[in-house]
């Protein structure tokens, strides 16, 4: 367990000290849900009737932006083949680096959802039961995301690929955390969207690491 | 007749103590890297492995390493095969490739003492420091990998072999581990070397320049290439050029 906390240190590290991917996903989100208004128009009704869809969306697309490096550095520098050679194993390596991934993408993603909420005009009360639902989904799409990245690795434009691959995947969990905000917003109870969200995250987190570890090994071959 | 078990389990231990391949097949791809390569390496031993360019030397490292998995064949560690066992095999060799894994955004220390607190050593960064002093590094320990030079570089990668001592990892795959290095540290690398062997931990090694190694073995494997059937390379050759050819690169 040690092993697995000091990895999951370095890419922390790694991921603070070139700073520009975390701060891009940020940005890229922010900026994604600020062109909504423009393209729509200033309707508050409209805009608090889209606002879940658009920050979901955004936020899917913001985490894929920076899904693409998220073994290639390492794979690139030889990095990856001593990891695969450390004692932990390949499916640990995988599961610090897909942690770590949620916690420099998807974790600020949440933070900054109240504010791009507000500008949508979602209503207050929709507040907690967004972040709920984008707790639950980020890490989802870390983790999906993650086997597709391995998967597209050492593949010639990888970065095109790998939305291909992922996004009909991330449909799944989409709708139902749509469907969670916008039942809890007519009054409804979000418990059984948020259910199978968990449900779809709890097979992720045990299934993904598992997955990415092979397309490591594979593309280590 | 065994009561204890011992007189089966180590009968063939001196004779097949330490690594051993028999028969092995290498696939990269298509190609058919080589065949029928064997050899034995007893503790202290150190292979030293020749051949023309593309005979397979990094293939054979990647096959020890576990890195990829032979076709065909056998390799063991002390008369067990390494596939019964990979995870003990991982722990006890270290693989140092024609990448140096240096990040450019941790400093050489930092970058030393991750692999040694992979190894779950205690104290990673002291012994990171220890380990650069041994190949000389120490003035830029706090220096980032991106302002390191080629050989530094490497120098920081051979330095991950300086982390642990030979009993806890005693097989060392190293290719080519003199290029971009000067003649100092040269001759450092072989002291380390020296040094290993003398613990009884073994080395296979890739090289083309000369390194002072006493008493090792030479494998030359390109002894072992298959030259393939004409007919075939040229059906290969053409399936891989068609798409190729047609491919726009950006």
């Amino acid at each position: 367990m040690t092993r697995w906390l000091r990895l999951l240190r370095r890419e922390l590290r790694l991921a603070l000290r070139q700073g520009a991917d975390a701060a891009m996903a940020v940005l890229f989100f922010v900026l994604c849900v600020v062109m909504f208004p423009f393209g729509i128009g200033p309707e508050p009704n409209v805009l608090a009737r889209i606002a879940p869809g658009v920050i979901l969306v955004a936020a899917l697309l913001a985490s894929l932006l920076s899904l693409d490096r998220l073994f290639q550095a390492d794979y690139e520098d030889g990095s990856l083949e001593l990891l695969s050679l450390s004692p932990l194993g390949l499916e640990a390596v995988a599961a610090a680096k897909l942690v770590a991934h949620w916690l420099v993408t998807g974790l600020p993603l949440i933070l900054a959802a109240p504010l791009l909420a507000l500008f949508l005009n979602l209503p207050a009360d929709g507040f907690p039961i967004l972040l709920l639902t984008l707790a639950l989904t980020t890490p989802l799409l870390s983790l999906i995301g993650g086997v597709g990245s391995a998967l597209t690795l050492g593949a010639r434009r990888g970065g095109v690929l790998l939305p291909l691959l992922v996004m009909p995947l991330y449909v799944p969990a989409l709708i139902f955390a749509a469907a969670a905000i916008d039942s809890a917003l007519m009054g409804h109870s979000a418990r059984p969207h948020l259910l199978l969200l968990g449900g779809l995250l709890a097979g992720a987190a045990t299934l993904a690491p598992l997955g990415t570890a092979a397309a490591l090994r594979a593309a280590l071959d | 007749m065994f009561p204890d078990g011992s007189g089966i389990s180590a009968a063939p231990a001196p004779a097949s103590a330490g690594l051993a391949a028999r028969d092995l097949v290498c696939l990269r791809g298509p190609r058919l890297v080589f065949a029928g390569l064997h050899f034995h390496l007893p503790p202290g031993g150190a292979l030293v492995l020749v051949g023309h360019n593309g005979s397979g030397k990094s293939s054979l490292l990647r096959l020890l390493a576990g890195l990829s998995r032979p076709f065909s064949g056998l390799l063991s560690w002390d008369g067990v095969p390494l596939a019964d066992d990979p995870d003990a095999h991982r722990i006890r060799l270290r693989y140092v490739g024609h990448q140096d894994a240096v990040k450019p955004a941790l400093t050489a220390v930092e970058n030393l003492s991750v692999w040694a607190g992979l190894d779950g050593l205690p104290d990673p960064e002291p012994r990171a420091r220890g380990a650069l002093a041994a190949v000389d590094l120490s003035h830029v320990a706090d220096l980032p990998g991106r302002y390191l030079s080629a050989g530094q570089k490497k120098r920081v990668n051979l330095a991950r072999l300086a982390l642990v001592p030979a009993v806890a990892a005693p097989l060392w795959l190293l290719d080519e581990p003199a290029t971009a290095l000067d003649r100092d540290s040269v001759a450092r690398l072989a002291l380390l070397i020296a040094r290993h062997r003398a613990e009884g931990g073994m080395v296979v090694l890739s090289t083309h320049s000369a390194l002072d190694l006493p008493g090792a073995q030479t494998l030359d494997v390109s002894r072992f290439s298959v030259v393939a059937d004409e007919d075939e390379t040229d059906g290969l050759d053409e399936d891989e050029g068609a798409p190729g050819a047609g491919d726009v690169t950006p």
